[in-house]
């Protein structure tokens, strides 16, 4: 018999070895993640050998005058650059979604993509060069360099969740609303809107999270004392390792894990 | 009856017809262009200066001096000697664009061997359960990549977890030296991108009728056969999205090499970094950008085609 | 304007009522070039007020078309719309008072029972008060009293086609537009859907027009149907004219099971036409088209309008061999070969042996011919 080569029941779905590789891959991804968080509660300044739990680290992180510097800086950055290209993003996506195809389409789409496309190092040497001829001809010097810079990198991170969402949604209930005597401005304020808005958060929130962890672009533009949390702690890894930036870094990964499960979440509930 | 004559319904609808066409157009230039022009100006617009910089002469402090020059290329393939300005050809930057790609492309294979079956088994997932996956794999990508990249360097360096294992145990009497070689920088861009490979492979594969799988089974194929033939041709659109996906990055990594190959193994990213900072010569990091961006558009141009095929075969 | 060609408007509003809707030479393309589609062809139709009408035709047909250019949604490329009189067809859908049935209901998922309802009167900017009166009765109406707070995606297919209704319903529009409301209703549910939906519009008084691709549902709940096909008008009339008096061989063939075949005309007489049928027997049909020359010409009858006869019957008009007999549990349907290789089916309640020779008699008064 045939059938007696293989298993009563066969699950057609399985190849062999492809279960075991997943799960390698998920633990090669935070087998690293989880031993630094571990050693960040570790009292004693290796980091490697565990001895105590132990909250001193964060305890000396919150008490670093740099670490607190930097971190304001990188929400003054984040928030301002969050706030622009949410708003640019979800106009832009009103704009390429909801009708026909008009002459151009492609080439927004090329346009808006492009900070994804260049690789960061180019993107971020050439915004050097052009900043640097600006200083020079207007005189100005400032963080405002450095936030329209992430501007621009949110832009697309924030109109992807947008755009998807508004061609998730059905343009029927626009033209319900419109049907039932809706103006066009009311059919953007009471239906377009309140549909879009889990997008639109989400948008934000990736916006955030990639302006708060960006590190090539900041490193290039940002003057003096416009260190940001990332450059603050890779001048803090060249320098040596401590526990402390165990402890930051851990405190920053946790900001990036919760907005990034909200996230998650928004998109959950939207199904 | 109020019978209009046929003029005025036909005036009336054109008029219709006109503001609903040029509101609807008004009002898209009128959202999509502030997005337009910003990336326009700060996005696209310094590409052509760094361009312009790479055939001009370096300034003393950085910047650059308006004269012409083709120097920044040539100074890829030869060097110039200080004495006698005699170019003798050299290939250390050669070897770093060499190193570059090499790396990008075996992290490019290394992250498909590990994420196509990790997307695979994704897709075959229960949908309940297959978003909590997605969700575990993209998670460390959302997370900062110097800080992914300091854990392995944690994990990796002489005093790190590792060699505290091997040496504990008594398996190596000298801890293996894994950092600042290029199995490090390897190691750390696979753990970067990963991420990248699984999300479009995923995608391709979940949209993958398993009744084809069934099918195949149906007319004798075996395992291997039916992944051979039916599944890995159909997922790929997918397969080449997340090559590219990986390998661009990859090949203009920075932080990456910088941390785990110690500034001494150079890729092209901390290279074109490095001249418009300790190094100072800013066209020559032009040309290097310039050259890493050619690189990245025949890249994508690879992906145009391919993907444009891939979809037209699924239909 | 071009000839009266697609201006043969059959039964006529009925004295004494009022026109709702006047669709004139409405003309729609999709598209340009090579490509272009031709929607609606010169269309032109009257409904009454108070009107239950029905738009019956395959997916394709502009039938869908026609409803969005009343509602608003598209414009039309030629020929104008008038509503009450007044001419409509350049309006937005904001400022028409017709409202719509979406075929996927479009709740607003973002808002409750009680909210989605009370849209369009709160649009009108009617006062609160108004709104909530009418809401409840809107909903009383569609017997939703006690959902009214729900979320619209915690309701049963059945449940959101009832506040559907009600939405479009409140703001008491001139004209009621139904997208093939029903099509996502399983067949029970669908039934009583039809029940209801009569219900509403007798309640309401409303011009009711709905658009459907299922025959059966059109026969059972309109006052007139309008069968439409590529893009164009064929019949107007009521079900039983539409039924037992098709015009034309599309209609004949849309509309219920129905046997046709060649024939010859010989004379038409004032009792109907004489015609020589499939093995040389003849039969008085009816002729409801214009311009039947003698010559040949199909003629269709319905399976019920037949029986079966002992072959050598005198009554019988045609004679074969049965074939299949299929059971349908309130009878048979006879499959019968004539001489010729026409196969007809008859209904019948016995069924008779297989490959027996066979006799069918023919109802007085119901062959048809068609115009092709």
């Amino acid at each position: 018999m045939a059938d007696a080569r293989r298993p009563r029941t066969m699950d057609l779905r399985k190849q062999p070895g492809f279960n075991q590789i997943a799960w390698l891959c998920l633990i090669f991804l935070y087998a690293p993640i989880v031993v630094l968080i571990v050693f960040s509660f570790n009292d004693n300044r290796s980091v490697v050998r565990w001895t105590e739990f132990s909250l001193r680290w964060y305890a000396a992180a919150l008490d670093n005058q740099g670490i607190r510097n930097a971190t304001i800086v990188s929400f003054k950055v984040a928030s301002v650059a969050t706030v622009f290209g949410t708003i640019l993003a979800t106009m832009a996506a009103l704009a390429t979604t909801r009708t026909a195809p008009f002459r151009g389409q492609t080439l927004s789409y090329a346009i808006i993509n492009q900070p994804l496309m260049v690789p960061e190092i180019v993107t971020a040497v050439s915004t050097l060069a052009l900043f640097a001829i600006i200083k020079q001809l207007t005189g100005l010097t400032g963080i405002g360099y450095l936030m329209l810079a992430h501007t621009v990198f949110c832009i697309p991170f924030a109109y992807m969740p947008i755009r998807a969402r508004l061609e998730d949604m059905s343009l029927t209930l626009e033209q319900a609303a419109a049907d039932l005597y809706a103006t066009p401005f009311q059919v953007f304020r009471r239906v377009t809107l309140p549909m879009m808005s889990p997008g639109i958060v989400a948008g934000a929130m990736l916006a955030f999270v990639v302006s708060l962890d960006d590190v090539i672009i900041t490193l290039m533009v940002a003057g003096p004392g416009e260190t940001t949390l990332p450059i603050y702690i890779l001048g803090q890894i060249r320098r040596g390792i401590t526990p402390e930036i165990n402890a930051v870094s851990t405190l920053l990964l946790g900001l990036s894990v919760i907005l990034v499960t909200a996230f998650f979440l928004i998109g959950q509930r939207r199904r | 009856m109020t019978d209009l004559s046929a003029s005025t319904v036909a005036d009336n609808l054109a008029r219709a017809r006109r503001i609903s066409e040029s509101t609807a157009r008004r009002r898209r230039l009128q959202l999509l262009m502030p997005a337009l022009i910003v990336i326009g100006i700060f996005g696209l617009f310094p590409l052509t200066i760094t361009a312009t910089y790479s055939f001009l002469s370096p300034g003393t402090y950085g910047g650059v001096r308006w004269e012409f020059s083709t120097d920044a290329y040539v100074q890829f393939l030869f060097q110039r000697d200080i004495f006698d300005d005699t170019l003798s050809f050299s290939d250390s930057y050669l070897r770093i664009i060499g190193r570059s790609v090499g790396l990008a492309f075996v992290t490019t294979i290394g992250a498909l061997i590990l994420g196509f079956p990790t997307a695979y088994f994704i897709a075959s997932k229960p949908p309940n359960q297959r978003n909590l996956w997605l969700f575990l794999i993209t998670l460390p990508f959302w997370t900062n990549l110097l800080i992914r990249t300091y854990a392995i360097l944690l994990i990796i360096r002489d005093e790190g977890l590792i060699n505290f294992a091997l040496v504990g145990s008594g398996l190596r009497s000298t801890p293996l030296n894994i950092l600042y070689t290029d199995p490090a920088v390897f190691i750390g861009l696979i753990y970067s991108y990963l991420p990248f490979m699984v999300l479009p492979l995923y995608a391709s594969l979940e949209k993958l009728d398993f009744k084809l799988v069934e099918a195949a089974y149906d007319l004798y194929a075996t395992r291997l056969q039916v992944l051979r033939r039916v599944i890995i041709p159909l997922a790929r659109p997918g397969i080449v999205a997340g090559c590219i996906l990986v390998f661009i990055p990859g090949l203009g990594a920075y932080i990456t090499p910088t941390l785990l190959g110690g500034g001494k193994k150079l890729m092209m990213g901390n290279m074109i970094a490095e001249q418009f900072g300790a190094s100072r010569n800013w066209p020559f990091g032009s040309a290097a950008a310039l050259i890493l961006m050619t690189v990245v558009m025949l890249a994508l141009v690879v992906y145009v085609r391919n993907s444009g095929q891939g979809g037209r075969r699924h239909g | 304007m071009p000839p009266e060609r697609n201006r043969t408007e059959t039964g006529q509003p009925g004295q004494g009522k009022a026109v709702m809707v006047r669709a004139d030479g409405v003309t729609k393309t999709f598209g340009r070039g090579a490509s272009m589609v031709t929607a609606l062809d010169r269309v032109s139709l009257s409904i009454n007020e108070n009107e239950f009408l029905t738009l019956l035709g395959p997916s394709g047909c502009g039938k869908t078309t026609l409803l969005r250019l009343i509602a608003g949604f598209e414009l039309p490329d030629a020929g104008q719309i008038l509503l009450d009189g007044q001419e409509i067809g350049h309006l937005p859908p904001y400022q028409r008072p017709v409202n719509t049935v979406f075929q996927s209901y479009a709740l607003f998922p973002h808002m409750s029972v009680a909210r989605n309802i009370g849209f369009g009167l709160e649009m009108q900017g009617r006062p609160a008060s108004e709104v909530a009166q009418t809401t409840a009765r809107m909903l009383a109406l569609v017997r939703m009293e006690d959902m009214a707070d729900r979320r619209t995606d915690q309701l049963s297919g059945g449940q959101q086609q009832r506040v559907a209704l009600a939405r479009a319903l409140a703001p008491h529009p001139k004209v009621l537009l139904l997208d093939e409301p029903l099509s996502a209703l399983d067949l029970k549910l669908r039934k009583n859907m039809q029940i209801e939906l009569k219900r509403l519009q007798n309640e309401t008084g409303i011009t009711f027009i709905f658009v459907t691709h299922d025959q059966e549902e059109a026969l059972t709940m309109s006052d007139r149907i309008a069968v439409m096909s590529a893009g164009r008008i064929l019949q107007v009339g009521t079900p039983k004219e539409i039924y037992h008096r098709p015009s034309s061989r599309f209609v004949a063939d849309f509309i219920g099971d129905i046997n046709i075949f060649a024939a010859t005309l010989e004379k038409t007489g004032p009792d109907g036409a004489t015609v020589t049928l499939p093995g040389g027997g003849k039969a008085v049909a009816q002729v409801h088209a214009a311009g039947v020359v003698p010559g040949p010409v199909s003629v269709a009858i319905r399976p019920e309008d037949m029986h079966l006869t002992a072959a050598e019957d005198k009554s019988a008009a045609i004679r074969g061999r049965i074939g299949n007999v299929v059971y349908f549990g309130s009878g048979n349907n006879v499959h019968v070969t004539l001489a010729d290789g026409t196969e007809v089916i008859v209904r019948s309640n016995e069924a008779g042996a297989v490959d027996s020779p066979v006799g069918i008699a023919f109802s007085p008064g119901k062959l048809q011919v068609l115009e092709d």
